[in-house]
């Protein structure tokens, strides 16, 4: 057994980290440390910066443009990025999108939706959840009627992610309105924002931010030659993508990175005088999120190990998810009673010019961050999976 | 022993119910909270003519004269339905007034305040302060016509709306000692008085607000204390108590919308709450509003009964723990439980989340009370 990196997967390490220092836009990442709302701009910049490296998409085929990279050297790219603070991008086309394609699309697919995904040109985002089927995703009610090359969509799709900054969607639909399993009637469409007939309304998250929405589909009229795989194996690429979603949730560089925010925040509060790192009760508290997090990083690699001996990523993924979202959440916690009072203020009121918006955003990113055990997945969900298929009950 | 409400109590509870469900509807309340003052003057109106805001000042000058236990049930009303207007707040600087007042400052103000014609916030926390009383930076030096106070006071909650503050600032004596500490009732219209104001993450307004150099009368000190920190403690602690009481009712809020969600939300073709790790959930929520409820209860006797200030502290801070805890628990619980429904703007539930979030930090987070417990064993 050894726990640490190869000596080539160290260099990898260090060759990564250190183009982020020379090439990850200072103010980009100071955004993200400031828990800024990043636009689609933002987004955009970031992306042709590691499409011009061709890091943008490692995991994908080298002829489309990934880097041929172990998992181990994926895995490292992803925490060294996390670590230094760099935008988080959108999972929607590159990662989802993309495999997808890759597995089931057809080749005039491929050519028409890959290369703009590469570059940054087109933004994707996810049409699954509706407003009756959240963890019951299978129950979904959007439907498709085919009309000779044409499918006519409508129905509503819910919590879709970044809908008001995409130019397309994927979607679950219904395309057999009565079979005897409901997973089998479902088909997978890529469908185009500016169709007429798709509307977008905001919904507002307990934090203020607009970052999903609901998306009408009212009379859609979507290609036939956009359905990927067969009409009623939907399903069978839903199942698939799913593996692919949870393959990153664990975010131990952007948690140690939290960490090590948290620590420098709590040395600049006071309490009783002291700063508020060395408070016992405090310190200790920090120090059980930083164990957790130490032995979900090592667990991690452990999964990575398997994998890089070719096993299949099993059911155990989901406790990746568990823990890493936990782990987030407790990190925004200790944020906000780190700020104790000044946690309190949240927008100002005009006037005001001493408004501190670091403080300010403390406590609502806690807020936000009780999305993360309910999206991709809820915690519950992943919970099943595990007794499911790993343990057999 | 009687746990019942008294009869008294039990008509505020029906009058503040009838009044929320006609005039502070959750749709009200969005309203409400982004008015101009984040505030309604009707609502306030209401609230004097119904008699809350008298209720715990003393019967000769013109209220109640009743005590934390009589607020419970309005505090809990003011936790279920969200209420923002600066209940609290009026009830803290009542309580200031006829702690610490002079017989004439009593005359003259407890009425005002019963009547809910005179608004009062209380303006103590500092930078730096976290949740010590005696953290007091700011200076009232002695002038030939009273005080000249100089000072800067973080988010004083209602601080906005408020007419007057009750100011904490230190006659003498070094930043952080217990002595010498002195409290002023200053207009906020003062000249030096500077308010900049902000909302809270639960929907309230609050104003950090400066003193440069702001002259006051001699009769402006608030009684004759010649160290107004054990005065603080005192209503530190009895807001303490009343805010645990709003703590209940917005837990028996959460609860009950959860519960009401795991019946009707389907999916897999069944209610939620047919499943078995759902409901054991579910079941800790409640017994945790149990034991916050008790809490709470143990906390306002105590603060109206207890006559001996270490004991007075160690109960608050037990309950102040207890109730945090259980925000913590059930806030995070209820939005869980709501799924993406939970973290939506749109729901009350989201609201309710960001309140008990707050209350549970409010004046002094667990860590602080047991900081506090420890140190009074």
């Amino acid at each position: 057994m050894d726990l640490n990196y190869s000596a080539e997967e160290r260099a990898f390490r260090d060759e990564v980290s250190d183009w982020l220092r020379d090439y990850l836009p200072a103010d980009l990442r100071q955004k993200v440390l400031d828990y800024q709302h990043l636009t689609r701009d933002d987004l955009q910049r970031w992306h042709a910066i590691l499409a011009l490296k061709g890091w943008i998409a490692p995991s994908w085929p080298q002829e489309w443009g990934g880097t041929a990279w172990s998992v181990v050297q994926r895995y490292i790219f992803e925490e060294a990025c996390g670590y230094a603070g760099a935008p988080p991008l959108l999972p929607f086309g590159l990662l989802m999108c993309a495999p997808v394609l890759f597995k089931f699309g057809t080749q005039a697919q491929k050519e028409r939706f890959l290369r703009p995904i590469y570059n940054g040109d087109e933004f994707w985002c996810q049409g699954y959840s509706e407003p009756g089927a959240g963890s019951d995703l299978a129950s979904l009610r959007t439907t498709a009627v085919r009309h000779g090359d044409r499918y006519v969509v409508n129905g509503q799709k819910i919590w879709t992610t970044a809908a008001h900054i995409a130019d397309w969607i994927f979607c679950l639909v219904r395309t057999s309105p009565a079979t005897e399993r409901k997973q089998d009637g479902i088909s997978f469409l890529l469908i185009d924002m500016r169709t007429s007939g798709i509307t977008v309304r905001p919904l507002i998250l307990m934090d203020g931010e607009h970052e999903v929405n609901e998306v009408f589909f009212d009379d859609v009229d979507v290609p036939v030659d956009n359905r990927v795989h067969e009409e009623g194996k939907g399903w069978t690429v839903a199942k698939y993508l799913l593996g692919h979603e949870r393959m990153n949730t664990a975010r131990i560089g952007t948690s140690q990175r939290e960490l090590g925010r948290l620590k420098e925040f709590a040395s600049m509060q006071s309490k009783n005088g002291k700063p508020l790192i060395d408070d016992p009760r405090f310190r200790d508290k920090v120090s059980r999120v930083e164990i957790e997090l130490m032995a979900l990083s090592i667990t991690n690699l452990r999964f990575l190990d398997q994998l890089r001996g070719g096993r299949a990523p099993g059911a155990e993924v989901s406790m990746l998810k568990i823990k890493g979202t936990e782990i987030q959440q407790a990190l925004t916690e200790l944020m906000m009673e780190a700020a104790g009072p000044a946690a309190q203020p949240f927008a100002p009121v005009a006037g005001n010019d001493r408004f501190d918006r670091l403080m300010a955003s403390l406590a609502p990113r806690y807020c936000n961050y009780r999305k993360t055990t309910i999206y991709a997945g809820s915690n519950e969900i992943q919970r099943n999976i595990i007794a499911k298929h790993a343990l057999g009950l | 022993m009687n746990f019942d409400p008294s009869e008294e109590q039990r008509l505020f509870a029906a009058s503040i119910e009838r009044f929320v469900a006609r005039d502070y509807t959750f749709e009200a309340r969005r309203r409400i909270v982004a008015s101009h003052d984040g505030y309604s003057r009707d609502a306030w109106a209401a609230f004097a003519e119904l008699g809350l805001i008298g209720v715990a000042i003393p019967a000769e000058y013109g209220g109640l004269g009743g005590g934390a236990v009589d607020l419970t049930t309005v505090m809990e009303a003011v936790g279920e339905a969200l209420i923002v207007e600066p209940i609290l707040a009026r009830a803290n600087g009542a309580r200031f007034v006829a702690r610490a007042g002079t017989a004439e400052q009593k005359n003259s103000l407890l009425p005002a305040i019963a009547e809910g014609k005179l608004t009062m916030a209380f303006a103590h926390s500092e930078r730096g302060a976290r949740y010590d009383l005696a953290h007091v930076t700011s200076r009232a030096r002695k002038t030939a016509a009273g005080f000249a106070i100089d000072g800067e006071k973080r988010v004083v909650l209602h601080g906005p709306c408020a007419r007057m503050l009750v100011v904490s600032a230190r006659i003498a004596g070094d930043e952080t000692g217990p002595q010498a500490i002195g409290l002023f009732l200053v207009n906020t219209d003062e000249p030096g008085v500077s308010l900049a104001s902000s909302r809270t993450l639960d929907e309230l307004r609050a104003a950090d607000i400066s003193f440069a150099d702001v002259r006051v009368p001699a009769d402006a000190q608030l009684g004759e204390v010649a160290n107004a920190l054990s005065v603080i403690e005192e209503v530190v602690d009895y807001a303490t108590a009343l805010v645990c009481s709003e703590a209940v009712g917005a837990i028996r809020f959460a609860n009950s919308a959860t519960l009401d969600y795991l019946k009707t939300r389907t999916q897999f073709g069944v209610p939620i709450g047919s499943f078995q790790a759902l409901q054991h959930r579910m079941v800790d929520m409640v017994i945790e509003y149990e034991q916050a409820k008790s809490m709470a209860s143990l906390a306002c006797a105590a603060v109206d009964a207890e006559t001996d200030p270490a004991r007075r502290k160690r109960i608050v801070s037990a309950a102040k723990i207890r109730v945090a805890d259980a925000c913590k628990h059930v806030s995070q619980e209820s939005i869980q439980l709501h799924g993406g429904m939970g973290m939506s703007d749109e729901l009350k539930i989201s609201h309710t989340f960001r309140r008990l979030t707050m209350i549970a930090q409010q004046f002094g987070d667990a860590d602080h009370h047991l900081e506090r417990l420890a140190s009074l064993r």
